[in-house]
């Protein structure tokens, strides 16, 4: 609980970072900014869990537990995408996502 | 009591030695088979021997009366608490009859092979084919349940099958094989619904327990209800049994296969078309004979009846014009036996009315006797003149004299001339048919005498009649094919009158019952006089080349055309099955199959490859579409689960 700062506040603050995480990965082609617009996406959601947790369940754990585990996705799915990127990277010579369309019908 | 748990090596060794031959057939050259096949039939014919020598004669009936035993039986397949299906071995006055019947035969005819397949390259093969046929039918007549009956019946149709097809490379053999098969297994078709009929509503498939006359009593008062045409089920079942029966044993109308399964090696037809596989659908007829007795007041037992002296006739007027030796054995085989259903059939049940019973019953023992002598000495005529008509034929008698001597022993024993065994089961079966109506033993006293005739135009033609040239002069080169004859033709000798009467030993109830022949009756004087008058009339026509026969052939015209195509029955079952069945039923069926179930079929795949060719395009490889679509799915549940909520 935060003074002067009521739940609908962060909840809109949290829904404009996800959409603009939305935005981000729709309509950027380089794929370091895709990952990055996903990583906004979910940092939205941990904010969220933590919030809620907090102006709904004062006094219980489980939405800090929850934005931890996210975290710790969000680590490993970067270190995968990264390394997926690379790959790109060496195949393609860019990172860019319109070059990487061979996985189809 | 008497452990008769060795009878289950009857049927085992010709299983084994079936095996044997059958999976090292290489590695058996000739003689070896024939001798492995000799050895263990040998051993079966011993033990089927003293079967019958420890049942009738040491164990003997208990209060005249022989009990059945069971020394194995074993469930197989268990459908409800009396209904399943069992395999095991059943001892009663008819099955150990039968596996001397049938032993004796196969063991002689194994002998007799050594000598007729001599140089053959499938030798092995055939031999493996005997024995399983050996086994299938010892199997067959000890059944103690309905079910394993029918198994056996079908393996036996397959070693007929096989057997008749063993000149594979002939294609008359083979279209032969398709046919007895064919024609037999559409037979047993019928039979199989009989016996689910029975399963269903007798409740058990057990063969003494149907048997069992209060069970039967249960049955009949439990299905009374359910008739249709006018007859209770069990008699539809008892019917549809008896069709099998008739497949098998070739009856009206169903008999065309039998002439043509002569193509195989004739100790084949000896042994199958002669004297064991075709006298099953008796055999099967005998084994339910209490049901077939009580059930509906006999009606299905006069149909067996009916159509076996219709069988008997036909068959017989056939035999009169065929020219190919074997064909006339073939026929006078379905007379034969239908005369044994025919006896069967007027048959009644307690005491002495179980005459013809009794007698169908002996007739089967002596003419598998006589009958597969006939066939063997005809194997060695084939064999020494390369020839099976009659016209290529004519004063073997100075070729041949052993094969002339036992021919002539058969034929006499065939026509029913006292004392060769013909003679005593066909008087009784007359003296049955006699007591049940005029008219049927007016039939089979025709039959007789058309048989005598017959026969005796057939040893006429054959070994005396004109002197015909031999490029080869013929003769009997094989002990192995001689000595048969003349076991067979000792057994024809005495068999008749050494188990006369024979109802000490076969009866419907088991219970045995006095019977003796009264030689001053003129039933017995007119069946002997029949008899020789049929010889007489052969003699006068065929012992010497004569005119005749052609002027009774052209004083018949007609008649005798119409008997010698075989009254057209052939060529009418191709008319039903080539321009009924095939043009009006399977033709459009065939189209409508192609077309409709096909072309439906077809168009559900057609339709789902045109469908996926348009939506496949969705998946583009282009990642942030796909994202896009992710939104727009989600955005439309939001909206549908908001529309449902509020």
């Amino acid at each position: 609980m935060i003074e002067g700062v009521s739940i609908q506040m962060i909840l809109t603050f949290t829904t404009l970072l996800f959409f603009i995480g939305l935005y981000g990965f729709v309509t950027r082609t380089n794929l370091i900014g895709m990952l990055m617009s996903v990583e906004l996406m979910l940092n939205s959601e941990a904010i969220n869990f933590v919030a809620i947790n907090m102006y709904l369940f004062p006094g219980k754990l489980e939405g800090g537990m929850f934005s931890l585990f996210i975290l710790a996705l969000a680590a490993a799915e970067t270190a995968l995408a990264l390394a997926i990127i690379l790959q790109v990277y060496k195949r393609t010579g860019s990172v860019d996502v319109k070059e990487v369309k061979e996985l189809k019908y | 009591m008497t452990d008769f748990g060795y009878t289950l090596w009857i049927p085992l060794l010709p299983l084994i030695s079936f095996i044997l031959l059958g999976l090292f057939n290489r590695f058996f050259k000739e003689p070896g088979a024939g001798y492995i096949g000799m050895l263990s039939l040998g051993i079966s014919w011993l033990l089927s021997i003293y079967t019958a020598w420890q049942y009738f004669f040491v164990w003997g009936p208990a209060e005249g009366k022989y009990e059945p035993v069971i020394p194995f039986k074993m469930h197989w397949i268990t459908f409800g608490e009396n209904l399943s299906i069992d395999m095991g071995i059943l001892i009663d006055p008819i099955s150990v009859m039968m596996i001397v019947v049938v032993t004796t035969v196969s063991f002689l005819v194994h002998i007799y092979s050594r000598g007729y397949m001599h140089g053959d390259e499938g030798f092995a093969r055939f031999y493996a084919y005997l024995s399983l046929f050996s086994f299938s039918m010892l199997s067959l007549v000890l059944s103690v349940n309905l079910f394993q009956i029918y198994i056996f019946w079908e393996l036996v149709g397959v070693s007929s099958f096989l057997l008749i097809g063993y000149y594979f490379v002939k294609p008359s053999a083979i279209a032969a094989a398709k046919k007895a098969f064919i024609v037999t297994r559409f037979a047993d078709f019928f039979f199989l619904v009989g016996i689910l009929m029975i399963g269903y509503y007798a409740g058990t498939l057990d063969i003494e327990t149907l048997n069992n006359l209060s069970f039967i009593e249960k049955i009949i008062t439990e299905n009374q209800g359910i008739v249709f045409m006018g007859l209770s089920v069990l008699t539809w079942a008892l019917i549809l049994i008896f069709i099998g029966g008739a497949g098998k044993s070739a009856m009206f109308p169903l008999h065309i296969w039998l002439p043509d399964a002569m193509e195989g090696p004739t100790p084949v037809s000896a042994l199958i078309h002669a004297a064991t596989m075709v006298v099953a659908g008796v055999f099967l007829v005998a084994r339910l004979f209490p049901l077939y007795y009580h059930v509906g007041d006999g009606f299905a037992l006069r149909v067996v009846g009916v159509v076996g002296a219709f069988s008997a006739l036909f068959a017989a007027v056939i035999a009169l014009t065929q020219e190919d030796i074997k064909r006339v054995l073939a026929y006078s085989t379905m007379s034969q036996i239908g005369y044994m259903m025919m006896a069967l059939g007027v048959s009644g049940f307690e005491g002495h009315e179980g005459l013809g019973y009794m007698a169908g019953m002996f007739h089967l023992f002596t003419h598998a006797m006589f009958k597969a002598l006939l066939f063997l000495a005809a194997g060695v005529i084939i064999h020494a003149v390369h020839s099976n008509l009659m016209k290529d034929m004519g004063g073997l008698h100075k070729y041949l004299p052993v094969t002339s001597w036992t021919f002539l022993i058969a034929a006499l024993a065939i026509s029913g001339i006292p004392p060769l065994a013909g003679f005593y089961s066909k008087d009784e079966i007359l003296h049955a048919a006699f007591e049940y109506s005029t008219v049927m033993w007016f039939v089979g006293f025709f039959v007789a005498g058309l048989t005598a005739f017959y026969m005796f135009r057939l040893y006429f033609r054959i070994f005396h009649n004109k002197k015909t040239e031999y490029a080869h002069p013929p003769k009997e080169d094989s002990k192995f094919m001689t000595a048969p004859l003349i076991i067979l033709a000792v057994l024809t000798f005495f068999v008749g009158w050494v188990f006369t009467p024979f109802s000490q030993y076969v009866t419907p109830t088991r219970e045995v019952f006095h019977y003796e022949i009264h030689w001053t009756s003129p039933l017995v004087w007119g069946s002997i006089l029949i008899g020789l008058a049929g010889i007489g009339a052969a003699y006068f026509f065929y012992f010497k080349p004569t005119e005749y026969p052609q002027k009774v052939a052209s004083a018949f015209g007609a008649g005798y055309k119409w008997a010698k195509n075989k009254f057209y029955m052939d060529e009418l079952y191709m008319f039903v099955t080539k321009r009924i069945i095939f043009d009006k039923i399977s033709r459009p069926a065939a189209w409508f199959d192609r077309n409709i179930v096909d072309g439906f079929m077809d168009s559900i795949g057609n339709t789902t490859v045109w469908i996926s060719e348009k939506i496949k395009l969705i998946q583009s490889g282009r990642m942030q579409e796909y994202a896009i679509y992710f939104v727009y799915g989600v955005v439309i549940l939001i909206l549908i689960f908001y529309y449902y909520n509020y």
